[in-house]
């Protein structure tokens, strides 16, 4: 177990590094931060000796060797533009885009679940008919789209939720929070719907699919045939049964949520990483944009080691040490 | 639950408090955020525009554009010549109650003006200052120059026992990895005190009681809210989420002026857009330069069609240009501002005459997020020169993109936008474009056009304190340029700001700058 865990962590530190390597090679591809840093009446010399002050003249070996060494540091150093150390202000955004996508996960399992259950057990019932081409709008509509008509049907038609922003945030510790307010909680609804859109249909079609695998099983059958109410099969029974499928793909999904909140993020105003991330970009901000992708990744190997990690210890065969172990035990 | 009870209860005073004295909020939705409290951190005119209601210059503009006093009081050019001296005013105080004296005007001078400092452009001819008296400050330039005032609107004063305090006498120096305290924290003489920020979120103003000036103003409370998304700073406006925006979309203008509770503030913007020309040798093909020619300048100017531009593309909100400065610059004269007419006949007789290839390929370059529309017009114009025999290659992308081909030469024709900001006045150009590219001048002469006698011109105008003559000389400059068609001028771009009817005032400045201590929201008394 111990030199899976060796070799996993390894596998994870060299994927890292690939990703700061393309990265930085994707990063001589979006200009020249420094004609966006000086105003206007600089001159060629000011210009020329900045870019040797920020170290952008140094070769591209040299850049990715001490971007890679400080980063191990824990230092991305400091924005071009807001001139904020780029962990502080990442931390500062971190929370804002973690609820956001804890909402919307929680929006998509509580409105997934039951509707995958109901389409696999009224099978080519006009309601699941009409939930399943619902669900194909559901995928396809982008999410810029599905937040703007939100934006236009609650907050400019009715009036009922606010259409951009966070609202009142509440700090714990370095932790700010949006959940403890009312407006904070009201900001939340639309951005927090417009990212689940996507989820929802993917839990409901993942759960519909495991239920109607279940609903054939001889146990679900015995169970029927012993007299225990329908209700109480599908949704305790049958459906307990297809939950770890989904508990796995809900976990891989958070961190293509917080890398594609970015979207539902420029769309709402909402001040997270994305948003934080997209202004990087705009202005060639070279250690926000770093240091996010080294984020994000960073949350997807986790997850994906987390994973395969849970599963070597759910199941022997999978560990590495395991062909010796049988060998000796054979 | 007591406590939740609590919290309600208090909630329900609070909301009760703020209904007996109802505060005057102008709620702003900019299409983006400041990047920082420090004016002196980033060469963003934007966040130069929103600091000035924190911090102040020693003049500043006045609801005509006319250059009036502010911390200063009166000034006079000194024997030399080259030293300005400035009577400061007295009995102002910064929000932390500091006096403002003439070592607080030394030490910003000397802080923009540091080798680190982004914002060193902006004081092109400052040389060095010193305190005369506690009210006196002695500024040194390298030479006779006109325009130091202009320059000046737009300097923020700084209090000098504050950044001492806070170790922020020198600029923040990304290079060296340090943050700085100014970047977080402002302490102005202006008419309005930060109060808190959010980046990205939100930034609040609140007014200054002890502003040493009569507020024309009625603001209580200035809440900036960046709104990048066009559709959603559209959407806050309806709902009245913002009351007051200073980028409302071209494309949402009618339905904006549809919507019962807004208004719409059109004006066309002081910024000039341009066709720039290539004055190399060799056209970025290898192929040799054509537009060197000024008959080959001529054909393709004759080739565009402006009206239409301005009617399709600009759907009737831009203003045509035939100069290549706007009408309210100092310098304009009407005799430039003449366009010599859509002849696409004419221009293949003269491309015939010059001896230009049929088929002739160059680079068109324009940017994506620029000017307003420029990605359209400048398809627009990629098709009228196809038209008259010729193969431009039309390349967009992102400013930061373009920018780097631009300056060193990657690139055949281009567009540039000029607003002559901060200075206003026709020098701006003429020194920064239209100059032979040394040292200082020429900065954005990507070109790389020479014309002596232009640049004898220019250099005289730099040095000329007589206001009259130094503009004459500036037009006599501009009217080479036009002349020679170095660059071919295409309209002055419509801006459009727009208000709830929360907001009683919001004049509407032709540099696009919101100077809210002009503005008044409706009371209901």
């Amino acid at each position: 177990m111990l030199a899976f865990l060796i070799k996993r962590t390894a596998n994870a530190a060299f994927v890292m590094l690939a990703v700061a390597l393309l990265a930085f090679t994707i990063f001589r591809f979006f200009g020249d931060p420094v004609e966006m840093m000086v105003n206007e009446q600089a001159t060629q010399a000011d210009r020329a000796e900045l870019r040797e002050r920020l170290g952008l003249n140094d070769g591209f070996i040299t850049q990715y060797t001490r971007f890679v060494t400080n980063a191990v540091q824990g230092d991305f150093g400091i924005s071009y533009r807001n001139q904020q150390d780029v962990m502080v202000l990442i931390g500062e955004r971190f929370p804002a885009t973690f609820e956001l996508v804890l909402v919307a996960t929680v929006i998509s399992l509580v409105v997934g679940i039951p509707l995958g259950v109901i389409t696999a057990v009224h099978r080519n019932s006009p309601l699941a008919n009409a939930l399943q081409l619902g669900s194909i709008v559901g995928v396809s509509l982008p999410s810029f789209v599905v937040g703007i008509m939100l934006i236009l049907a609650f907050s400019v038609s009715l009036g009922w939720l606010p259409a951009f922003g966070r609202g009142e945030t509440v700090d714990i510790g370095w932790w700010s929070t949006g959940l403890l307010t009312p407006s904070g909680r009201a900001a939340l609804v639309l951005p927090a719907i417009s990212l689940s859109t996507f989820q929802i249909t993917l839990v409901m079609r993942l759960v519909r699919a495991e239920m109607l695998e279940t609903l054939r099983t001889d146990y679900v059958k015995f169970a029927r045939a012993r007299g225990v109410p329908v209700g109480r099969v599908n949704w305790v029974h049958a459906l307990r049964n297809c939950l770890m499928p989904v508990i796995t793909l809900t976990g891989m999904q958070i961190g293509n949520l917080i890398a594609f909140a970015l979207v539902t993020e420029t769309v709402f105003q909402w001040p997270g990483m994305g948003l934080l991330f997209i202004q990087a970009v705009t202005f060639v901000d070279i250690p926000v944009m770093a240091a996010y992708l080294m984020l994000v990744s960073f949350i997807f190997v986790v997850l994906n080691t987390v994973v395969d990690v849970t599963y070597a210890w759910v199941d022997p065969r999978l560990r590495d040490d395991a062909a010796k172990a049988g060998g000796a035990n054979g | 639950m007591t406590i939740r009870k609590l919290l309600l209860a208090s909630a329900a005073l609070a909301s009760l408090a703020g209904g007996v004295q109802a505060e005057n909020v102008l709620k702003w939705g900019a299409n983006r955020d400041i990047g920082s409290l420090d004016p002196y951190s980033y060469g963003d005119s934007f966040t130069i525009n929103v600091l000035n209601h924190v911090y102040e210059g020693l003049v500043r503009y006045d609801a005509d554009l006319k250059i009036e006093p502010a911390l200063a009081e009166s000034w006079e050019i000194l024997e030399d010549q080259v030293t300005w001296r400035f009577k400061l005013r007295e009995g102002v105080t910064f929000h932390d109650g500091a006096p403002f004296t003439a070592d607080d005007v030394v030490a910003s001078l000397e802080r923009v003006s540091h080798e680190t400092s982004p914002l060193k452009g902006n004081l092109p001819a400052y040389v060095s200052s010193a305190v005369v008296d506690a009210h006196t400050v002695d500024i040194t330039l390298n030479g006779t120059y006109p325009l130091l005032l202009n320059d000046l609107t737009n300097i923020h004063i700084f209090d000098k026992e504050w950044m001492e305090a806070n170790d922020s006498l020198l600029p923040t120096d990304i290079g060296s990895g340090k943050e700085g305290f100014a970047t977080y924290n402002a302490n102005g003489t202006g008419p309005f005190i930060v109060e808190s920020r959010q980046p990205d979120a939100k930034t609040v103003f609140v007014v200054n009681p002890a502003w040493w000036d009569d507020p024309q103003h009625n603001l209580d409370r200035i809440e900036l809210t960046p709104v990048t998304s066009a559709a959603t700073r559209v959407a806050a406006l309806l709902s009245g989420e913002i009351n007051f925006t200073n980028d409302a979309p071209v494309q949402d203008l009618p339905r904006l002026e549809a919507a019962p509770n807004v208004n719409v503030l059109e004006g066309v913007d002081l910024r000039t857009v341009m066709i720039g020309f290539p004055f190399r040798d060799t056209l970025t093909t290898g192929e040799p330069n054509p537009f060197k020619d000024k008959a080959v300048r001529e054909a393709l100017y004759k080739a565009i069609d402006l009206d239409l531009i301005h009617q399709r593309v600009m759907r009737g909100k831009s203003r045509i240009a035939g100069a290549t400065v706007a009408p309210p610059i100092p310098g304009y004269a009407e005799e430039l501002d003449t366009v010599p007419g859509y002849d696409p006949d004419a221009s293949k007789k003269l491309l015939a005459e010059a001896g230009v290839p049929e088929g002739l390929t160059f680079e068109f370059n324009c940017l994506s997020d620029g000017l307003v529309n420029e990605e359209q017009f400048c398809q627009a114009i990629a098709s009228m020169w196809s038209r008259i025999g010729l193969a431009p290659k039309l390349d967009v992308a992102p400013r930061a993109v373009q920018t780097p081909k631009r300056t060193q030469g990657k690139t055949d024709i281009y567009t540039l936008g000029w607003a002559t900001l901060p200075m206003l006045d026709a020098y701006s150009p003429l020194l920064q474009i239209f100059h032979s590219k040394e040292g200082n001048s020429g900065v954005f002469n990507w070109g790389g056009w020479s014309y002596p006698e232009l640049d004898a011109l220019i250099q005289q105008a730099g040095m000329e304190l007589d206001l009259d003559k130094r503009l004459s000389l500036e037009t006599e400059a501009l009217g080479i340029v036009k002349d020679e068609m170095i660059m071919i001028p295409l309209h002055q771009q419509p801006m459009a700001w727009a208000v709830t009817g929360e907001v009683a005032e919001m004049p509407l400045f032709p540099d696009n700058k919101p100077r809210l201590w002009f503005a008044r929201v409706a009371t209901d008394d």
